[in-house]
């Protein structure tokens, strides 16, 4: 994945918003900060949960319109849940 | 906590540098967001990276291009609280972030920049992205 790291001795993802789909069905929107121990720190996450009638596609399109509507101000998610992790503008 | 201001007074510097009307009250930002005619674009400034290293060049380079807004303003997030609460209720449908930038025309907001729009993107993307809705719609209309 190319960009550069504008927070030097960060991973490369550090302070990027990205998309995570989740194997639970849940697609997650957050600012990436760091792996940790107990899996991948996201700051300012919106959740979209399938069941919530919301489409996936819908709740994309109008966070790139809208912006990351955080539910949760931090939000660590174990490895076992993280299928994908792209950048939130890889869907503009 | 704001940080201490010896610290930000570069990054404010640098966007009255270019031309920018710093709003740090509310009465400030009435005064210029209340009842708008024309072009005005709001940057919200950050002392983030993004905003030193993507939005604020992004937006010096976009002002150096064709067609430009009638009025550049800017608030400071995390510095002057009150001014930029106030700011974002002129575009409460958009979710804060910082840095972002809202283009108005006549009071409504035509384009906005989110922070997941500039983290991570050359100072040029940015720039172009901003100097496109300036000349969509700060161009004088033909005749």
């Amino acid at each position: 994945m190319s960009g550069h790291v504008f927070h030097p001795g960060h991973e490369e993802l550090h302070g990027i918003t990205v998309v995570v789909s989740g194997r639970s069905g849940r697609t997650y929107v957050g600012r990436y900060h760091e792996q940790t121990p107990k899996g991948t720190l996201l700051h300012d996450v919106a959740v979209h949960d399938p069941a919530g009638g919301q489409s996936r596609e819908e709740f994309l399109a109008r966070t790139l319109k809208f912006g990351v509507r955080a539910d949760q101000k931090h939000l660590v998610l174990a490895d076992e849940e993280i299928g994908e992790i792209r950048r939130l503008v890889e869907f503009e | 906590m704001p940080y201490p201001e010896m610290m930000v007074k570069p990054m404010r510097e640098e966007m009255v540098d270019m031309g920018a009307k710093e709003l740090k009250s509310v009465p400030d930002v009435d005064a210029e967001l209340g009842d708008q005619q024309g072009t005005t674009l709001v940057f919200v400034n950050s002392v983030c990276g993004c905003a030193a290293g993507g939005a604020r060049p992004a937006l010096r380079a976009a002002l150096q291009q064709g067609p430009k807004p009638d009025k550049v303003v800017t608030v400071f997030a995390g510095q002057d609280t009150e001014a930029v609460a106030r700011a974002r209720q002129y575009f409460a449908d958009y979710q804060p972030s910082s840095p972002s930038m809202a283009l108005f025309k006549d009071g409504e907001v035509v384009h906005f920049i989110h922070r997941h729009q500039i983290e991570g993107k050359a100072p040029q993307d940015v720039a172009k992205n901003l100097a496109d809705a300036f000349r969509k719609f700060c161009a004088p209309a033909s005749v």
